[in-house]
Order: structure tokens, then C-alpha cells, then sequence
């Protein structure tokens, strides 16, 4: 046994400051929100008193004070948010234009990089393979298993065996997929379920997560796998919505389940659709974990979001993977703009 | 543990008494295919796991050289797996328990803060009355867009070397070791977790009766005593929701441990391990097995007992968007 729960003492004991830190701002701040008004109101009235004894003009009654405690409740969260997200993004805008060392400025060298490397066009490329392919798929086995079970025996089972990956680490993921795609020689028993299945197909194994272009599709799968749970759930939530009397209406007039399908369902449900297949689209552009764990970005799989961490954390690069960053934002930025303005045309709609 | 289960369809018997032979035959038909390829995307959706999962307790040798298929021909059980990745004596046995606590001081707070911090937030954009509220409720919510890659470099350097504006030390470096680190990754957890919990909470919070909220104000109740006793119980399942996203999210974080709690023993989680494993020892499958199920099994347990909660905040955070 190497659990000597006393190496863990340190932690726990830092565990229990964050314990205290949380009670204290939190209590804190909610304490003193109540109190200091208290406070005031107090010292008003007995300010009243005084007033009335000595014959003194009342001095004005002030409005209650709304804004004030706005700023409190927003307080810890502008701070926040302004630490943790605004600066260092304008700082990364700003690093993305100068040099590795983020010392001098190369103007747009990064991005002129970015674009004539080899590599990164490849990466740029996969990237693009993946945020067009992942959400369709994704969105598409979704939408059909959610029409399938949908009133089924045992729905919410079912539904759950879908749901499951969302809840594993895309690290977790990954291992599960490596190993459904591990690779024993010819001569071997294959372990691997692929390849098994290849093998007793009468084909050859094969080292699926070396080859290019088929490994990014191999590794497509497990983010697939992971997000169809997902886009069935809230696609299953907006077909239930579906007015019944259309439904009945529809069937009453003899519509066959696939005539029924694409003009009574898939139309209701389209702005959940619209809904699902952005929110995918913007978690694949992010995908970092699932290439790093599966291949590490070799063989031609590497995507932005990885060759990001390379270059700003591997490599020192700060300027380059700057760069990416940003390129990664204005790439989800178009997607963002699409789906306000669908929200605002449902709402005017609506 | 349930989704939500719909009554059975009325319609199935209604239109069965009327419609012919041949299309209640066509019907059954379809429904039958139907439940056909329903049972076969759920069975590729579970096998891969399954298959790790009885992998995970098949002995080293049998598991390096058969298929985790033959299990079932030939059972042989063991702990072992699971004996050395937790507590294993050699460096690279994965020594997981420790991760393990790791994993749970990252999360605990990198919880409660962003929830309570959100919360007031929230409230405080829906039912207090102040110049600018909508601007500063567009800005956060804006702020979802901005992916977490945007953030990375300049925050780890304000952790190192601290806020310098001319030579003016604004905030000095944080320099901490050892445990100490989990501080940064609560902090930055916490950052960016608060754009989408402000968003989501708001959606629950700015919904509840206006008249509620007005009737405790004529009553002579405080905003921080309405938020403790009014709204606080009234959003629990909204907290819960979110609570258990941000629970799942920072346990199955990779990139954000990697930077700010480095791959040292004392402070990376599990995920981080995990993927070191991956990457060092990718052919000791006995190991890697084990080792994702250690993972897995608490945000498994979170989500299959929680699933309720989760699935509401999910609806509400992407259809009533």
C-alpha cells in the first residue's frame, strides 16, 4: 500500500481553507449587505428624533439606495470575470502580434505563420473537418434515436445507455475508444473490438489511429459518441412539446411515420435543432482533450485548440499559439452572431 | 433516475380500432424496425464501455492477449487491476488514490464559489432596479464566447508574476507551491465558469412571481434577506442544476489542470494522470482500464443519481435559450 493518508494532509487542510475562504466571502458579504443598512436606517432615525426635539429643518430623505447593493451582490463576479476573462483576452489579442517571448512586435507574423506552415494548414483543415462533421452526425443520431424511442417501452432506460458518455471525461472516453481500436499484430489475437471485427470479416488489423485522414474520422467517433446524448435529450424535450392536436390531426388525416416525420417534426422542432447543433459546434472547436489523450496531435490529427496548448505551453511559443487563440475566437464568433440572430427572429415570431 | 417519462401515447389505441389490417400489420412493422435500430445504436453506444469496464477486472496476461469478449467463455476475475492502479508501490503503477483526492479538493470549491457568486449575480440582474443593468447582463452573457484558450497564457502569468501597470505593483506575484496551487484552479474554474451560470441562473431566477418579490419588499425585507429566505430555496433545483454541470465539467477538466495545477502528484487530478498514463504506458492496458474507472465512477454516480436535475438545467440553458 503507498495511501499514507497523512501525505494528504496538506491538501485537506487547503481544502478546508477554501471551505472557510467560500463561508467568509459569501457570509460575509451577505452579512454585511444586511447589516450596514441596518445600520443606517437606525442612525436616520435617531437622527429624526433629534431633528424633532431641536426644532431643526428634517434633513432630505434619501431613495433607498438600489444601486448600491447591486454593486455588492455584482461585485465578486464583474471582479471575476473581468480578471479571469476580459483582460487576459484583450492581453491575448495583443500577444498574438508579437514574438515568442512575447517581447517584440512582429505585427502579423503569427498569423501569416498560421497560414503558410504546413502543419498548421493541416490543423486548420482538421479542424474544419471536425466542426462540420461532428455537429451533422452528432445532431442526426440524436434526432434519430430520440424519434425511435420516442413512447417506447423503457424510454427512460434507454434514453440513459445514450446519455451516459456525457457524463465520462473526455480523457475517459478517449481510453475506451483506444481501446476498442487497439491493434495486436497479424498473428495475434486481436483485443481490440475493431479490429476483431475486421479480423473475422476476413480482413487484415490494422494500426487504425496511425493512418491519415481515417484516424481524425476514428477520433470524430468518440466525440460524436460523447455529444449524441446530449442533442437527444434536447431534441426529445422539443418533440414532446409538439402540440398533441397536431399530431392527432396529422394522423387522422393517414400521414405515413416518415411524412410525419419531416413536415410535422422536424419543423416544430427545428430552433431546438438550431440550438443543438451550434452548442456542438462550439464544444468541438474547443476539443482539446480527446486528440491530445488518443494521439497527441501526431499522425495528422492535431486541431486547434491542441496545437494551441503545444505552442503556448510546450513550446514557449507564446505569440503563435496567441494566434490560434484568437483564430479559435473568431472562428466561433460567426456561429455565435447566427444564433442570436435566430433567437431574436423566434422571439419577434413568437 | 429517470428522464422525463411521457404517459403512454393515447393515440396508439385510438387509431388502431380504426385503420385497416394491413396498415396495423404495416404499423407493427414499422414500430418493429423501429425498435430494431433503436436496440442497436443503444448496444454500439454501450459496448465500448462495457467492454472496458469487464476489461478492467480481467488479470494482466488475459487481458494483453485476448479479446475482453472471451470473458464470457472463460471468466476469470480479479481486483488486481484496480489493487495496483489505486495503491500500486512502483511509479508507474498510477498511485490513482491520491489523484483521486485531488480531484475532489479541485472540485468541491470550484463549485460552491461560481454557484454562489452566480447566484447573486443573478438576482441582483433580475430584481434590483439600477442604470445599466441590461448592459452589464449583455456583457457577462457575451462573455460565454470567449473560449477558455482566449484566457490561458495572460492568466497563468498573472498567477507567476503578478499586475505590474509602469512599474507600479498592482498585485504582487502569487508564488505558491505545493497545495497551495489548488488555489489557482479554483480561481480559474471559477472565472470561467461564471458567464454561463450567470446566464442560466438568471433564466430561473428572473422568472419567479413578481409579486412574490414585491410583497416581501412592502414588507420591509432587504434584498440580501429576500435572496437568503426567498429565493435561494424557491431556485434550488436551478442550483442544482448547475451545480452538478459545473461538478461533471471541472472533474472531467483536462486542459485548465494541466496549466494551473501542473502535473505535479501533490495537486493534479486524475484526468491529468490519466492522460500521462495514456500517453507513458498506452500498452498496459490493465492499468488504463482500472485506472478510467476510478475516474468515471463518481460523476457516473453523480449523473445516474442527479440525472433529473441535470437534464432540467440542460433545457433550460439551450431550448428556452
Amino acid at each position: 500500500m503507498n495511501f499514507d493518508f497523512a501525505d494528504q494532509a496538506p491538501k485537506l487542510m487547503m481544502l478546508l481553507w477554501g471551505l472557510v475562504a467560500f463561508a467568509v466571502v459569501v457570509g460575509g458579504l451577505l452579512v454585511l449587505l444586511d447589516a450596514v443598512p441596518a445600520f443606517f436606517a437606525r442612525r436616520r432615525e435617531a437622527q429624526l428624533v433629534a431633528a424633532a426635539g431641536g426644532g431643526v429643518p428634517l434633513p432630505r430623505r434619501t431613495k433607498p439606495r438600489e444601486g448600491l447593493f447591486a454593486l455588492f451582490f455584482l461585485l465578486p463576479t464583474v471582479l471575476l470575470l473581468m480578471i479571469g476573462l476580459v483582460v487576459p483576452a484583450i492581453r491575448t489579442t495583443l500577444l498574438s502580434f508579437m514574438d515568442g517571448g512575447s517581447q517584440n512586435w512582429v505585427g502579423l507574423d503569427n498569423y501569416r505563420w498560421m497560414f503558410a506552415e504546413d502543419a498548421i494548414v493541416r490543423v486548420l483543415i482538421n479542424t474544419l473537418v471536425w466542426v462540420t462533421l461532428v455537429p451533422l452526425v452528432a445532431t442526426a443520431m440524436g434526432l434519430l434515436y430520440a424519434v425511435l424511442v420516442d413512447k417506447a417501452r423503457m424510454e427512460a432506460l434507454a434514453k440513459s445507455l445514450i446519455f451516459m458518455p456525457m457524463a465520462i471525461s473526455f480523457v475517459g472516453a478517449a481510453i475506451i475508444w483506444r481501446f476498442v481500436y487497439a491493434y495486436r499484430g497479424e498473428d495475434q489475437e486481436q483485443i481490440g473490438l475493431l479490429n476483431q471485427i475486421v479480423v473475422s470479416l476476413g480482413g487484415e488489423p490494422r494500426q487504425w489511429l496511425l493512418d491519415s485522414p481515417l484516424n481524425t474520422l476514428l477520433l470524430i467517433v468518440i466525440m460524436v459518441w460523447i455529444q449524441a446524448g446530449f442533442a437527444m435529450v434536447v431534441l426529445s424535450a422539443a418533440i414532446k412539446s409538439i402540440p398533441a392536436d397536431i399530431v392527432e390531426a396529422a394522423r387522422l388525416d393517414g400521414v405515413t411515420p416518415w411524412q410525419m416525420f419531416r413536415q410535422i417534426t422536424v419543423p416544430s422542432i427545428r430552433p431546438a435543432m438550431i440550438v443543438v447543433v451550434v452548442t456542438i459546434s462550439i464544444a468541438t472547436l474547443k476539443v482539446f482533450d480527446i486528440v491530445r489523450t488518443t494521439t497527441n496531435g501526431n499522425y495528422d490529427t492535431s486541431v486547434i485548440a491542441n496545437e494551441m496548448y503545444n505552442q503556448a505551453f510546450r513550446y514557449g511559443q507564446n505569440g503563435q499559439g496567441s494566434a490560434l487563440a484568437v483564430f479559435l475566437f473568431v472562428l466561433v464568433l460567426p456561429i455565435v452572431i447566427f444564433q442570436i440572430r435566430n433567437l431574436r427572429q423566434q422571439r419577434r415570431e413568437g | 433516475m429517470t428522464t422525463t417519462t411521457p404517459p403512454v401515447a393515447a393515440g396508439a389505441q385510438d387509431t388502431s380500432g380504426t385503420s385497416t389490417r394491413a396498415s396495423r400489420v404495416r404499423k407493427r412493422l414499422n414500430s418493429r424496425t423501429a425498435t430494431v435500430v433503436a436496440i442497436v445504436i443503444a448496444v454500439v453506444w454501450t459496448i465500448p464501455t462495457f467492454g472496458l469496464f469487464v476489461s478492467s477486472f480481467r488479470p494482466e496476461p488475459q487481458l494483453k492477449t485476448t479479446g475482453w469478449w472471451t470473458f464470457f467463455r472463460d471468466p476469470q476475475f480479479t481486483l488486481q487491476n484496480y489493487q495496483d492502479v489505486l495503491f500500486g508501490q512502483a511509479s508507474g503503477s498510477g498511485q490513482l488514490a491520491n489523484y483521486f483526492v485531488n480531484s475532489l479538493v479541485i472540485t468541491v470549491p470550484s463549485v460552491l464559489f461560481p454557484l454562489a457568486f452566480a447566484a447573486l449575480a443573478a438576482y441582483a440582474l433580475a430584481w434590483i432596479n439600477f442604470r445599466g443593468r441590461d448592459w452589464v447582463y449583455i456583457g457577462i452573457f457575451a462573455l460565454q464566447i470567449v473560449p477558455l484558450q482566449m484566457a490561458l497564457v495572460p492568466l497563468l502569468s498573472f498567477f507567476s508574476r503578478g499586475v505590474s501597470v509602469g512599474g507600479v505593483t498592482l498585485m504582487p506575484a502569487w508564488n505558491l507551491d505545493g497545495a497551495q496551487n489548488f488555489a489557482q484552479v479554483w480561481f480559474a474554474h471559477t472565472c470561467f465558469a461564471l458567464p454561463f451560470a450567470v446566464f442560466l441562473l438568471h433564466n430561473f431566477i428572473s422568472q419567479l412571481p413578481k409579486d412574490l418579490m414585491e410583497a416581501a419588499r412592502v414588507d420591509g425585507a432587504t434584498h440580501p434577506r429576500i435572496f437568503r429566505t426567498i429565493v435561494l430555496p424557491l431556485v434550488a433545483p436551478a442550483l442544482a442544476a448547475f451545480g452538478i454541470f459545473q461538478f461533471l465539467w471541472v472533474w472531467n477538466d483536462l486542459l485548465v489542470a494541466l496549466i494551473f495545477a501542473g502535473g505535479s502528484e501533490v495537486t493534479a487530478p486524475l484526468t491529468v494522470r490519466l492522460a500521462e498514463l495514456a500517453g507513458t504506458r498506452g500498452n498496459e492496458w490493465q492499468r488504463l482500464t482500472a485506472g478510467a474507472f476510478v475516474s468515471i465512477v463518481v460523476p457516473l454516480i453523480v449523473f445516474l443519481s442527479l440525472q433529473r436535475y441535470f437534464v432540467r438545467g440542460l433545457l433550460a440553458g439551450s431550448v428556452k435559450g
